[in-house]
Order: C-alpha cells, then sequence, then structure tokens
C-alpha cells in the first residue's frame, strides 16, 4: 500500500515539475497563470496523499483550506491581470466577453 | 478477499489518476498553443483529481476523513472547470489568438 501511495506521490512530482516549466516559459501570462492553478491543485492532491502516507488525518484539513484559496487566489490574480485593480468591474472584465 | 479487491482497485485507481496527471503536464509543456494547453491542463487536472481522491477513500475507510476527502472532491469538481472557464474566456476576450490550421480543399470560404 506505501509503495502504491509512494509511485502516485512521485507521479504528481513529476507533474509538478512540468507545470513549473510551462510557468517559466510561458509565451502569454494567461500560460503562467494556468500553470499555477495546476500547480496548486496538484499541492491538494500531495498533501492528501502524504496525509494518509504518513496517517496524519490532521493534514486533510489543510489540503481543504488549500483547495478553496487556490481558487479564489486564481480567480483574484486572473482580475488584478485584466483589470489592473481588484475593486474594478465593467467593460473587459473577466466574466464579460 | 474483499480487502485485497479494494485494495487492488484503489491501487489502480491512485497510479491511474497518477498517468493521467503527468499525461496532461506533458501537454501543458509541449502544446502548441494556449488554447490547447488549457484543454491539456483542464480536462486532465479534474480527473486526476478524481482518480487519486477516489483511490484514497478507498483507502480510507469509512470514517470523518471519507467525508473530508470527499469534500476536497466536490469543491476541486466545482473550482477547476470555473477557473479553466474563467482563464479560456479572459485570454479570448485579451486577444490571445487561437491558433487555426487552413485547411485548403473544402474551406472555401
Amino acid at each position: 500500500m506505501d509503495t502504491v501511495l509512494v509511485m502516485t506521490t512521485m507521479l504528481v512530482f513529476i507533474t509538478m515539475m512540468l507545470a513549473l516549466i510551462r510557468a517559466l516559459k510561458g509565451p502569454t501570462i494567461y500560460d503562467r497563470i494556468l500553470a499555477v492553478n495546476v500547480f496548486g491543485t496538484k499541492t491538494v492532491l500531495v498533501v492528501a496523499l502524504i496525509s494518509l502516507l504518513k496517517g496524519h488525518s490532521d493534514l486533510v484539513d489543510v489540503a481543504l483550506v488549500y483547495a478553496l484559496i487556490n481558487f479564489i487566489a486564481i480567480v483574484a490574480v486572473l482580475k488584478l491581470v485584466k483589470m489592473g485593480n481588484l475593486g474594478d468591474a465593467g467593460e473587459g472584465d473577466i466574466t464579460d466577453g | 478477499m474483499a480487502d485485497l479487491a479494494l485494495d487492488i482497485l484503489s491501487w489502480v485507481l491512485l497510479l491511474t489518476g497518477g498517468i493521467f496527471g503527468v499525461m496532461g503536464g506533458l501537454g501543458l509543456v509541449r502544446f502548441p498553443d494556449f488554447y490547447t494547453r488549457l484543454h491539456a491542463a483542464g480536462v486532465t487536472d479534474t480527473l486526476c483529481a478524481l482518480l487519486i481522491i477516489l483511490g484514497l477513500i478507498i483507502q480510507a475507510g469509512l470514517s470523518i476523513l471519507t467525508v473530508k476527502l470527499a469534500l476536497i472532491l466536490l469543491f476541486l469538481m466545482f473550482t477547476a472547470p470555473t477557473a479553466s472557464h474563467a482563464l479560456a474566456r479572459s485570454a479570448l476576450v485579451d486577444g490571445v489568438a487561437p491558433r487555426v490550421e487552413k485547411s485548403d480543399a473544402t474551406d472555401a470560404d
């Protein structure tokens, strides 16, 4: 059981490394935001895997909170990039178009 | 016997999820254009999270841990497509052009 959990964690780490490569290379800002989004989702999975691997069931709470914060952060960064200001709304917003 | 079957099912789910994650990462690095990369990352992200957390739920047995993992799964199922949609829409409005191959025979216009 532990071997499979470690192998899955390693596969997720490889995915995080590939996402970091795209975040560093990305030609547009949206490529970078997409790569950071993938990285954050994979972080949630790694935290959940480690909590079962080490038997620390408290860590699942960390993964739960990280999943929420990751989404809020992605949407906030997207809005900041699009509008230049978190308070503005209207023309050219992320829900516009 | 039933324990062994459940263990094998969860191993298959975990490893398939990990492999789907790596495939999405490879697509994220190698695809030529923002929207294809969004497709690779957005689709495999959801599936990878689904498979890995289902595998972990089977491993965890029936406890409060299962409920928390199911909540993580629920949040990821809602937030990952929403983030992908917001990214695609804001990139399109911002003028990131999709890469289009011209097919010379059929599309006359």
